[in-house]
């Protein structure tokens, strides 16, 4: 059972409080863009085992959407973060850093 | 290889069973081989069985990570149907099940296929519309099923309480010739007769990398040293997407836990497969005697194979309400598989960007039952670069808007 903490409210939760929302970050190809792009952005998913960055509403509590950086292969959650964020923020890459010195990095 | 008979048990019964040989044998790899499988899953060792059989390519090698059939063949509730709605879909499982039929007799390994019946509960009206959908399209594609009432329900299953007050049994979608069969007996069957034809079965060999000259792949790079080949299929269900990126390319597919669980073992009580989309739970008695319930995936990324507590609860929680007798039972073992889930929640057996490059994955929530399909489908398609079952599972399906959407067709979570 993950223990996830909502940034917009504060709630600390076990998982069955949050649904999940699948992989975070993705950059929208939309009209005008090529079919490689779109078909990436919409069906190809990096999947890692290790370190993944992910969606997660807090569905029954404050109803928001935030980010949380978790591994897939031991359900560690490094931290979450709203998410209004483009992309990791440096304190959260510090974070796995910390964890995990041998990450590759968010590609 | 000594074949197994009732002859032979006699032949062993008389000098101590000293007689009986290794199923199959364990080398070191070469340096290189003609087809390189990636995966000692089913539908990886089915695919080395079908190349031998069906193509007399048997310069194979089977490399697996850790042990055989270790993965989602052993993790699964053993559930053989043909029961699908889309065409391409029911045209592969149906010849899934076709195989499995005479699947003992060909391996000379005894799979203990329970041709049994499944039978999916329509507890909505929604639902019994859809399966009413399904078995009418089920007719025209010769695969054979039928609506029952909920009074033949009753009769095949006497254990289960029709008249739920929330979700009562409206009838459901028979297929008769559905059933079970031994999961790793699958394995081990087509394990032993890849090893007769000479094939090479690796086990504790894990691929760290796949190298390629010129976008053709060349070799893969394993634990074991460097295996050459000249065409390589990527088998490995729920870790498909490690190896597709060591293999330069991305695929639409995430990876989450799906559990399963089994109760104490208890006196036959109910002798078919019982499949309750609505609430989301399936079970069936093993010859055991324990009852075999599995229920839905987690929604997250997860490669533990480990299972979550709440979705024990929540399956069997759904259970206890068409099966009151199980409020009961203690529950012995539980335990996670990764599967590797796909948006329509079709498999994908395709070529890949990589020229020589082959993978077969995405069979989510229901791969056992494709075992000897898959196998007999990617065979072909890795033989001849083409074949009819696999022509709609293809990767680029998914850019072309060409879905096999059987999420919507089973109208469940998977």
């Amino acid at each position: 059972m993950l223990l996830l903490t909502c940034p917009c409210c504060g709630v600390t939760a076990e998982e069955t409080e949050f649904t999940p929302g699948g992989e975070a970050h993705l950059k929208r190809f939309g009209p005008g863009s090529s079919d490689e792009e779109f078909d990436a952005y919409m069906f190809q998913r990096k999947n890692p085992r290790g370190v993944h960055f992910e969606r997660w509403r807090h569905a029954y509590g404050c109803g928001k959407w935030f980010i949380a950086a978790r591994c897939t292969m031991t359900l560690e959650v490094f931290a979450t973060y709203p998410a209004q964020t483009l992309e990791p923020p440096a304190e959260v890459i510090e974070k796995i850093r910390a964890r995990r010195p041998d990450w590759e990095g968010a590609q | 290889m000594k074949r197994y008979s009732a002859f032979a048990i006699a032949r062993e019964a008389f000098r101590q069973h000293k007689g009986w040989q290794r199923a199959w044998a364990s080398p070191e790899p070469r340096a290189s081989y003609d087809v390189v499988i990636v995966g000692a899953g089913g539908h990886g060792l089915a695919t080395a069985y079908y190349l031998g059989k069906r193509f007399g390519i048997t310069n194979v090698a089977v490399i697996e990570k850790g042990w055989l059939g270790g993965g989602n063949t052993g993790r699964n509730t053993t559930i053989i149907r043909s029961n699908y709605l889309q065409d391409p879909s029911a045209a592969i499982y149906e010849k899934s099940r076709a195989l499995y039929e005479t699947l003992s007799q060909e391996l000379n390994y005894n799979i203990m296929f329970s041709p049994r019946g499944v039978m999916m509960l329509a507890q909505t009206e929604h639902e019994k519309r859809g399966y009413l959908r399904t078995e009418r399209a089920n007719a025209l594609q010769g695969v054979e099923t039928r609506f029952i009432q909920p009074s033949e329900v009753k009769r095949l299953v006497p254990i289960i309480n029709i008249h739920g007050p929330r979700y009562p049994v409206l009838g459901a979608l028979w297929q008769e010739r559905a059933g079970t069969a031994r999961h790793d007996a699958v394995a081990w069957g087509y394990a032993r007769a890849c090893s007769a034809m000479g094939m090479h079965v690796i086990e504790q060999c894990a691929v760290t990398g796949v190298e390629a000259a010129g976008g053709q792949v060349t070799a893969v790079n394993t634990t074991k040293g460097t295996i050459g080949c000249k065409k390589l299929g990527i088998v490995v269900a729920g870790h498909s997407g490690a190896l597709a990126d060591m293999a330069g390319f991305r695929l639409p597919v995430e990876s989450v836990a799906l559990q399963a669980l089994v109760s104490e073992p208890i006196k036959p009580c109910m002798d078919v497969v019982v499949m309750a989309n609505t609430v989301h739970g399936y079970m069936s008695q093993s010859d055991k005697g324990e009852m075999v319930i599995g229920g839905g995936a987690d929604g997250y990324n997860n490669y533990t194979q480990r299972g979550s507590w709440h979705h024990i609860e929540e399956t069997v929680r759904a259970l206890v309400e068409t099966f009151p007798m199980i409020s009961r039972l203690k529950m012995l073992r539980q335990w996670g598989g990764i599967v590797d889930m796909t948006g329509d929640r079709s498999p994908i057996i395709s070529k890949t960007p990589l020229e020589g490059c082959f993978i077969n994955c995405g069979w989510g929530t229901g791969g056992f039952k494709a075992t000897p399909g898959s196998g007999w489908a990617m065979a072909e398609l890795m033989a001849k670069g083409h074949s009819p079952l696999t022509d709609a599972f293809t990767l680029t399906r998914f850019r072309e808007g060409r879905f096999i959407d059987e999420s919507v067709a089973a109208g469940v979570a998977h």
